[in-house]
């Protein structure tokens, strides 16, 4: 298991440098620059303003300078945002993103894998049918329908819930929903189909034979196995929602880390850029590992080596 | 009269040794005909009510989409003057003036936009953009994707090893980035390609930002498509008949295209009819954040997104290419699970 753990290490940090390296070439390759976008600063400004963040320098250079800082754990302060370090902007946008994103999370796993597991003991009733029609039709509506269509229905048609900010409780409660839609509907579909495909199984009816209750047989036996595809889909889908999606921050106005990366990508924001790219690409790498981890501990027969 | 039969005689009837008539024949054959994999698939499909439905509605979409704008009065990108901002089957001042005076007027079903475009036409043209995003996007997956993954697949080993991890890196660079900033790297060069270069018009007719999308999808997606040809392949390689290919001295080539990715047909039929519905998906992600399909080219994210902005003094207009992206997700999803059910030997039950 070190070993194991030592190995994926030395890949994850090869990965996340060969990640950072890419987006580092590519961003240069894009036309434009950071200060472009505002009212077009004098030739004498522009020269002192690129001077000031090394941007005058050769890329080769400026990717070396870079990378240094990067092994001193410093990620250099935002272009636009002045003033700010990179790493203060991520972590006050991660702690917003995040806390809304596992919120989502949270609610979606505790509704999807219930609703999959109903849907696969009563196959073919009209229970089933329900659940899965709900299931197809949540991840057929993007999410900034979802989102704009709760706004309309409960914050101005019925005034009851606010449409920005995260001040109260009441604040989270429609970002939460709109977040959490597509993945409670496509647990829930992961969580029938491979149910099913546990409950036709051999040692399901042995279970039965030797006399184990029903619901005993089903945590015991059929969760644990079917629980495995979710689980997976769970690690790239942690990274992704705790870094913030960029569609409901931007319709609920949430300064969460998902809009911060965005905005930073169409500003040209170059160490912002490098900040997060960085920051998401570990979060996954990590969450895989988590992902690879936790299929050991839900299914002692995978040994990793 | 029967001979008394001795005790030691095996007893045999000479009429057991007979051959067979051909009535006897038939009556032992129990099996039914046999049919191959792709009849087999096609007639449990097509029991598949949900699924033959949703083909249905694909269809019905597929002729709103590309023929019906063509019959249409009005053009996507027509601004009829005095006619901005019409609620659903109104008329403008100018248009009720023509009316009065005997002319014939095409109503505006869906009401008009604020430049005075049509938004049914709009709409039309949008799904036609969409769709289009979808198919061409997921066809270009399902060839990178498919050979990619039965080459790393097949030779397996060291091949497979960099061949993985590359699909690896991929996975990881956050794919919005990649997009916004191949869209953006792309844009110039094809533009100057369309308007320099002779034999490269054809770019500008489609849209640079469209062939943009094509290029950042094909280029993208096909990593999850890879992975599941590589898996499948993986465990196809060890069986028999690949072995008995081999020893009768089959090409690698061969065997590829032959043994392995007929094999994997089910599988990549479903895979690409589901990779369908994600590109409609990330193509009105991008219209949503104005990287999308080049204006006055609509797309039905492109029309959400400017619904979005006047939501709620005409909430009607986000309604409409909702509805119908939700509806085009809806049935190649449907169908792309009534594929696998028909398709994946897996499930047969």
């Amino acid at each position: 298991m070190a070993r194991y753990l030592a190995k994926r290490a030395v890949i994850s940090l090869l990965t996340l440098w060969l990640v950072s390296t890419i987006t580092f070439f590519l961003m240069f390759m894009v036309p434009g620059g950071p200060f472009l976008a505002e009212k077009t600063p004098s030739a004498a400004t522009l020269e002192a303003l690129n001077k000031k963040y090394g941007l005058d320098q050769p890329v080769p250079v400026q990717y070396k300078n870079y990378m240094l800082n990067l092994l001193k754990g410093e990620m250099g302060e935002s272009i636009k945002q002045r003033g700010r370090t990179v790493q203060d902007i991520i972590s006050s946008g991660f702690k917003v993103s995040a806390k809304l994103g596992g919120i989502a999370i949270l609610v979606a796993v505790s509704i999807g894998i219930p609703l999959g597991c109903i849907a696969a003991l009563n196959r073919g009733k009209w229970l089933d049918n329900l659940i899965i029609l709900i299931a197809t039709t949540g991840i057929a509506i993007p999410s900034f329908v979802v989102s704009t269509v709760l706004m309309i229905i409960f914050s101005v048609k019925l005034d009851l819930l606010p449409t920005y900010g995260l001040s109260s409780w009441k604040h989270y409660i429609l970002p939460v929903i709109s977040l959490s839609f597509y993945p409670t509907a496509y647990i829930s579909r992961l969580m029938r189909s491979s149910m099913l495909e546990v409950l036709g199984q051999d040692y399901m009816r042995t279970a039965r034979a030797k006399g184990l209750s029903q619901s005993k047989s089903l945590f015991k036996h059929a969760l644990r196995n079917a629980v495995l595809p979710v689980v997976t889909y769970l690690g790239p889908l942690l990274a992704y929602t705790l870094t913030g999606s960029f569609i409901v921050e931007r319709i609920f106005t949430i300064p969460g880390l998902g809009n911060e990366f965005i905005s930073s990508i169409i500003n040209r924001d170059y160490t912002m850029i490098m900040g997060t790219t960085i920051f998401l690409a570990f979060l996954i790498i990590t969450m895989n590992l988590l992902v690879d981890i936790a299929y050991t501990i839900i299914d002692p027969r995978i040994k990793l080596k | 009269m029967e001979k008394k039969k001795n005790i030691l005689s095996m007893q045999l009837d000479v009429s057991d040794f007979l051959p067979a008539n051909e009535e006897e024949k038939q009556s032992l054959v129990v099996m039914r005909e046999s049919v191959n994999f792709w009849r087999d698939g096609l007639r449990r499909f097509r029991k598949n009510k949900i699924a033959m439905t949703s083909l249905f509605v694909i269809i019905l979409i597929m002729i709103f989409a590309f023929i019906m704008p063509n019959f249409y009065p009005y053009s996507y990108e027509q601004q009829v003057r005095g006619s901005e901002n019409l609620a659903p089957m109104e008329y403008s001042d100018e248009e009720l003036a023509r009316i009065a005076a005997g002319e014939n007027v095409f109503p505006h079903i869906l009401g008009t936009d604020s430049l005075g475009r049509d938004t049914m036409v709009r709409l039309m043209m949008g799904s036609r953009i969409s769709l289009l995003v979808g198919i061409i996007a997921s066809a270009l997956v399902l060839l990178i994707g498919s050979l990619y993954g039965t080459i790393a697949g097949y030779f397996g080993g060291k091949v497979d090893l960099v061949m993985m991890r590359i699909v690896d890196i991929i996975y990881t660079v956050p794919d919005i980035l990649i997009i916004i900033l191949l869209m953006v790297t792309l844009k110039y060069p094809l533009q100057n390609l369309a308007n320099n270069v002779e034999g490269f018009g054809w770019i500008n007719t489609i849209g640079v930002g469209l062939i943009c999308i094509f290029i950042v999808f094909s280029l993208l997606y096909w990593v999850s498509m890879a992975r599941i040809v590589r898996s499948q392949i993986l465990t196809i390689k060890e069986q028999e008949f690949v072995t008995a290919a081999k020893a009768l001295g089959a090409s690698h080539a061969r065997i590829i295209k032959k043994h392995l990715l007929t094999n994997v047909m089910g599988t990549l039929i479903v895979t690409s009819t589901l990779q369908i519905p994600s590109a409609i998906f990330t193509e009105s992600f991008l219209s949503f954040m104005g990287i999308g399909v080049a204006a006055p080219m609509p797309s039905l994210g492109s029309m959400a997104t400017m619904a979005i902005d006047g939501v709620y003094s005409y909430p009607y207009r986000l309604l409409a290419p909702a509805i119908m992206i939700s509806l085009i997700i809806l049935s190649f999803n449907l169908l792309g699970d009534g594929l696998r059910d028909a398709f994946d030997p897996k499930l047969k039950n």
